[in-house]
């Protein structure tokens, strides 16, 4: 396959001084201060799937630094009338998109189109697949808080087998030599995650996964994806939510994350989501110097 | 209908000489001049005993002479889906790849379910180029409730039935499918696969689905539904069951189980199950999705194994051909199935003979004799005098690169494309006539 220049399918195939250097020019990048960098270019947002973090942070990186925007939604568009991927991705291009950044309920679509169309391709999300923004975002806001990824130990907790974003963090942090634990039940952690990249080990206990751990990334049971898995949540909650007292058997500086929508209750209880050591609102934040670096650098413009 | 009774005539005889024969059901591997006449083979004496004047002589000198090739798993898209394939066009494709006879595959629009079908799929207008040996549906429109008419459709024709895609899942309905194939000396064809288990699956279950963020099918959903059915053919007496494209080491151990035992169990496997495994998918390129999915490595080991040792009895090749638009697209949505009439050969001795050093006759025997024997395709599958005069010819040394732009299926779904190979087809004969000279 071969995609366009500056096109971002993915954390597993970058190289881990790429990302490094996405993640210097971020911290230049400044919502606050506009750089016009892309000035004049059409960013083309095509959303397959419910989004609001992901699509307004690219929204407001795009126009920060001088593009136009225009947001296309399954609903209301050609592709409710059956228009397929590759020809709504002829379409825009034809309309001139300089950037397509796609958001996609299967895995591997914005492959499909970055093989296809000769326009840098971001994936916004592609299916239970990877979420590489979100990952970049997140590495940027623990080197914010720990400076350095040496040494470090991440614990992500929670339905790891239907999300992106773990599998983004895994390959992104594996790069980096961090050490990563994946806890949750089997139907949700499945013994063959540990695959994914060197340095990942599993559990099934919660205590296990936190000793020692400087950073806690939580995930989003997602009840939209289960499609025929069957999970207790009383049970869940019982065994892998996050509450103070478990909070407590991470390191005294621990953070936690967790890249939304959270609900308060069940994969976290209110008094985490609200506490000093957590990060949540600061990782949205973080989202849109990311994403300014992550589109200036599909112009070319990242210097 | 002059020109009609022309066709009808028998064609010359036809001398094929200094070639070295492999007919693996006669049990011949050496050099041989085959003489094919009124669309049978006349006489097979050593080379130029065969005396008298004949029309016609082909040069075999360097090549390997076998009985006409046999593909029991074929889907040639008629009636219903000419967008993807034609009659004409997939049996054009089948004698590039050196068969000389294909059997087609129901799942049709509509469902070859019927008598009438059948025979629509064997009247000359179809245009078929060899011979097409109609499978029929098991039950009616495939759906998996009423059995069809057995006995109609063995009159009008039909070599098996089957619900390929669309496996016959209730016990019961497999029972009484494999009691009256057994009455009737009737196989019945099995698409081994658990459905229930592979919802919204697009590849198989294992580290590369979990990476890539594809639900897996797992291998039990193969294994499972094979494992029962081997069971009720063994209590079933004269019962056929016949394994498609099996893809999975413990389906194989149940087939190995039902041999044993003396059951009329017989499997085939595909050439892209012998050659890839899921970790050669990149990309989402859907020309790697079919479904059996490509497997685990340890599977394909155990299919290396199962063809060395006579657990499989024939290579098919699930020749499922689809429109560029059907494939290129989200992987999760893209259609199951590549083409594969014309790469079988060639991958067969590139893997099994170069590479895993299986004897070029045991080879043969998976693309002639074997198959011959799982549908009782009579007089074909060899070339004892008498038998039809069905040949393939190819050479076994022969280096090319397979470019799909060139193949002369209507369509192009195949992970092959660009792959150098050794093994070609040089000639296709169907009834004594040479349909493909390459």
């Amino acid at each position: 396959m071969n995609p366009a220049r500056g096109s971002l399918l993915g954390i597993e195939h970058l190289e881990a001084s790429e990302i490094l250097k996405i993640l210097k020019f971020a911290r230049r990048m400044n919502p606050d201060k506009p750089r016009p960098l892309l000035k004049g270019k059409r960013v083309l947002l095509l959303f397959y799937e419910a989004s609001t973090r992901t699509r307004s942070s690219f929204e407001i990186a795009a126009k920060s630094l001088g593009a136009h925007t225009v947001l296309i939604q399954a609903v209301g568009s050609s592709i409710e009338k059956g228009e397929s991927l590759l020809d709504t991705g002829y379409t825009v291009r034809a309309v001139g998109a300089d950037i397509i950044v796609i958001r996609h309920p299967n895995a591997g679509a914005p492959h499909v189109m970055a093989e296809h169309i000769d326009v840098p391709v971001i994936n916004a999300g592609d299916g239970l697949h990877e979420h590489p923004s979100q990952a970049l975002l997140d590495a940027f806001t623990i080197l914010r808080n720990k400076k350095t990824f040496k040494g470090l130990q991440v614990a992500i907790v929670g339905d790891i087998f239907h999300s992106r974003v773990a599998r983004s963090a895994c390959h992104l942090l594996s790069k980096f030599g961090v050490k990563i634990i994946l806890c949750g039940p089997p139907e949700l952690v499945p013994d063959v995650a540990i695959t994914l990249a060197p340095g990942i080990r599993g559990t099934r206990h919660m205590e296990d996964a936190l000793r020692g751990t400087d950073v806690v990334m939580l995930l989003r049971v997602q009840k939209e994806r289960l499609a025929g898995l069957r999970i207790d949540l009383p049970e869940y909650i019982a065994r892998y939510q996050m509450n103070m007292t478990r909070l407590k058997l991470a390191k005294k500086d621990a953070i936690v994350m967790h890249p939304g929508p959270i609900i308060r209750g069940l994969e976290l209880t209110s008094e985490v989501a609200d506490s000093q050591q957590a990060r949540i609102l600061e990782e949205v934040h973080n989202g849109v110097p990311t994403r300014m670096a992550i589109l200036a650098r599909a112009m070319g413009k990242m210097r | 209908m002059t020109e009609k009774k022309r066709a009808n005539l028998p064609p010359p005889g036809l001398l094929i000489r200094g070639g070295h024969l492999i007919d693996p059901a006669a049990r011949i591997d050496a050099p041989m001049d085959v003489l094919l006449k009124n669309g049978r083979v006349a006489e097979v004496a050593p080379p130029s005993k065969i005396k008298g004047s004949v029309e016609e002589k082909f040069d075999a000198r360097g090549l390997i002479v076998a009985p006409g090739f046999i593909d029991l798993h074929v889907h040639l898209r008629e009636p219903g889906q000419t967008h993807k394939e034609t009659i004409p066009t997939g049996t054009a494709a089948a004698a590039a790849g050196g068969f000389a006879s294909v059997c087609t595959m129901p799942n049709t629009i509509p469902v070859i379910d019927s008598a009438e079908w059948v025979e629509w799929l064997r009247e000359p207008e179809r245009g078929a180029v060899v011979n097409v040996f109609g499978i029929a549906a098991a039950t009616e429109a495939s759906k998996g409730l009423v059995l069809t008419d057995f006995r109609a459709l063995q009159i009008a024709g039909a070599i098996a039935v089957t619900d390929d895609g669309k496996p016959i899942l209730e016990d019961a309905i497999m029972r009484e499918a494999l009691v009256l194939g057994g009455e009737l000396n009737f196989p019945v064809v099995q698409h081994a696969e658990d459905t229930r288990m592979t919802e919204n699956c697009a590849m198989h279950a294992g580290a590369q689905s979990f990476r890539l963020g594809l639900r897996g099918m797992p291998a039990a959903a193969e294994a499972s539904i094979v494992e029962r059915d081997v069971h009720l053919a063994m209590q079933i007496p004269n019962a056929r069951l016949h394994v498609a494209h099996i893809s999975t080491a413990d389906a194989l151990k149940s087939v190995r189980r039902g041999k044993r035992a003396k059951a009329r169990v017989t499997a085939e496997v595909t050439p892209h199950h012998f050659t890839l495994t899921d970790d050669d998918m990149r990309d989402y390129d859907s020309n790697y999705k079919m479904n059996p999915p490509l497997r685990s490595a340890s599977d394909l080991e155990a299919i290396l194994v199962a063809l060395a040792d006579g657990t499989l009895d024939a290579i098919a090749t699930d020749h499922a051909p689809h429109a560029a638009h059907e494939k290129e697209m989200e992987f999760e949505r893209a259609a199951f199935g590549i083409t594969g009439l014309e790469t079988a050969l060639a991958l067969a001795i590139t893997r099994l003979h170069r590479e895993k050093r299986i004897p070029l006759a045991r080879i043969v025997e998976l693309f002639t004799a074997g198959p011959a024997r799982c549908f009782d395709l009579r007089g074909r599958g060899t070339l004892v005098r008498g038998s039809v005069a069905d040949v393939t010819v190819f050479d076994p040394k022969k280096k090319w690169t397979f470019d799909r732009t060139k193949s002369l299926s209507k369509s192009k779904n195949t992970p092959f494309d660009g792959w150098q190979m050794t093994g070609r087809v040089v000639a296709t004969i169907v009834g004594g006539k040479i349909v493909y000279f390459g």
